[in-house]
């Protein structure tokens, strides 16, 4: 089994043991051993839910320090849609862009720019394909993807095959450089991704060895926010000009991307029970006659990720104002809609990674440990307390049958043989 | 002595549509742990949810027992409601006698039994009006 790479980390020392993580894991990805969350690196799908619920910060994620970042270098700023949603009182993004330049930046590279390109090839994507294999699913959002090849693989032909925004832009930025300036060479370059989500990490650290990537750095939305924010001056009129319009930055939050396709045969759903029901609706086959179907892990979009700064129901507003005196597009392609995709605009399609969740190789034994897991099930108390360290009790009786616990694990059940010793004068 | 079957048995009910296919979302996660084939478990679920789905609208639920053999899966759904008069009329597509609020739902196309019969390897329906009816499948595992 090929590793992936992951961005959420625990930090034992804050790790109380508590079950918070444990329940909100949607893929069950988590147990608490010896006292402390750990996480099957199989199972996790990056969502950060776990770092959303801790309540005592010992979930993380890992993202590159803005001090790490090599400051020799050409350096172009990736911001994400989601960034223009995180500061009060801006209604022009050039501000925001300014401000990027004077923290250090020496080009900025709107992610929003990209999503327009993105949007104009998933249109031509949807009207050259097979109608029979609708409706299309996004694959914007990399825990999007990790949960459809973990838990969907039957659904992997629906994504769309495109790259996605961040990748496209680092791509663009870095051509954009060499043309503007001849004496730079490729090395001399980094982009930088300003990301709300760990996923986005991931998603880079796993670009398969096959494919080039075009992203160098990423780095949190939270902590880059303040060293912009005060290089941010309303007093000085901006030298750059946003290149995208309210398409790209749409994409910010939930609906945005689907509702750029410009027709009414889309879906978008967002938080991550949500999209696994929609994912469960899609593959019943009992689902609306649709093109298009948008899923965001984060409640509310992108401005939901754990690494925004700002609640991203405010944000959602806030984008609302910088819309307002944007075009609508700034970035068409120009030739025929006809033409084939470029096969530099297309993404790779993720592997069927389903046997994480298998009990056993082998058909025949993992019909056996079903059976015992069963049978044991029937004797925990079906609580779900989570103080054994499973997030169920069915999750329990199965790693008690793979030999990761131990029944005497469950302390409801330890209470109650007391009480019947007790009883019978023992 | 037949060999012994992993059983599950679901309450399907049926004052509660919203829930409906939530035995088939269950199934469906077992299924992935045994090593199911992905394209056995979708037939599976279309199948279940459809008869679910039935449960819901014409019988106020029911029972939905899974046995699962290491070859193949059985799904009896059994309902105490009106029954099917004529049972091959049921099965063709397109013939329902969904009321209207069901089928504004986008429910009640008349596409239930044709597709539990188009998924299954076998199907059986045993009806009787006003007594209820039993609907088993079977699908052989890849």
């Amino acid at each position: 089994m090929i590793v992936y790479k992951h961005s959420v980390s625990l930090d034992a020392t804050k790790c109380k043991g508590c079950t918070t993580c444990l329940r909100r894991c949607p893929t069950q990805a988590i147990r608490v051993r010896d006292g402390k969350a750990c996480i099957n690196p199989n199972l996790c799908i990056d969502c950060g839910e776990c770092i959303r619920n801790c309540p005592y910060q010992a979930k993380q994620a890992t993202f590159d320090k803005v001090e790490s970042i090599d400051r020799s270098k050409y350096l172009i700023a990736l911001p994400a849609p989601s960034l223009f949603g995180q500061f009060a009182n801006l209604d022009d993004a050039d501000y925001l862009l300014q401000g990027l330049l004077n923290f250090g930046f020496n080009d900025v590279f709107e992610v929003a720019k990209a999503a327009e390109i993105v949007t104009d090839y998933t249109r031509r994507y949807i009207r050259q394909s097979d109608k029979t294999k609708r409706p299309f699913i996004s694959n914007a959002c990399p825990v999007v993807v990790r949960l459809i090849s973990l838990r969907f693989p039957s659904l992997r032909n629906k994504l769309i095959p495109i790259t996605p925004p961040v990748e496209v832009a680092g791509k663009l930025a870095k051509e954009r450089a060499l043309k503007e300036h001849p004496e730079l060479k490729e090395e001399d370059i980094r982009t930088v991704f300003i990301s709300p989500c760990p996923a986005k990490v991931s998603w880079v650290k796993n670009t398969p060895a096959e494919k080039k990537c075009y992203i160098d750095y990423v780095v949190s939305m939270s902590d880059i926010y303040f060293r912009v924010l005060s290089q941010m001056r309303r007093e000085e009129i901006p030298t750059v000009e946003s290149e995208s319009g309210v398409v790209g930055i749409s994409w910010a939050s939930s609906g945005g991307e689907a509702s750029a396709l410009m027709n009414d045969r889309y879906l978008a759903a967002d938080g991550i029970e949500n999209i696994i029901r929609v994912l469960d609706e899609i593959e019943t086959g009992h689902f609306p006659d649709l093109e298009f179907v948008e899923l965001n892990a984060c409640p509310g979009g992108c401005v939901g990720g754990v690494m925004a700064v700002e609640n991203p129901y405010i944000a959602r507003v806030r984008l609302q104002s910088i819309r307002r005196y944007m075009p609508v597009m700034m970035n068409y392609l120009q030739d025929d809609p006809d033409t084939e995709i470029p096969e530099a605009m297309l993404a790779t399609k993720p592997g069927d990674h389903s046997s994480a969740e298998l009990l056993h190789s082998d058909r025949a034994q993992s019909f056996r440990m079903m059976l015992e897991i069963e049978k044991i099930y029937k004797q925990l108390p079906g609580m779900d307390c989570g103080s054994c360290g499973a997030p169920t009790c069915h999750a329990h009786a199965e790693d008690i049958v793979k030999g990761e616990s131990t029944l005497d694990e469950c302390v409801i059940r330890m209470r109650e043989l007391l009480k019947k010793k007790e009883q019978n004068g023992e | 002595m037949e060999e012994e079957a992993l059983h599950f048995h679901f309450d399907v009910d049926g004052n509660n549509f919203a829930s409906a296919g939530e035995a088939s979302v269950q199934v469906k996660r077992l299924l992935r742990q045994m090593g199911f084939s992905p394209d056995t478990i979708r037939r599976i679920s279309i199948a279940m949810y459809e008869g679910e789905i039935n449960m819901v609208i014409h019988a106020h639920g029911g029972d939905a027992d899974v046995y699962v053999y290491p070859d193949k899966i059985r799904v009896v759904l059994s309902d105490t409601g009106p029954g099917i008069k004529d049972v091959s009329l049921a099965m063709q597509e397109g013939y329902s006698t969904a009321p209207d609020n069901i089928r504004s739902l986008g429910f009640g196309a008349g596409m239930g039994l044709p597709n539990m019969k188009r998924y299954s390897d076998k199907l059986e329906v045993r009806s009787t009006v006003g007594v209820g009816t039993v609907i088993e499948m079977e699908f052989i595992s890849a």
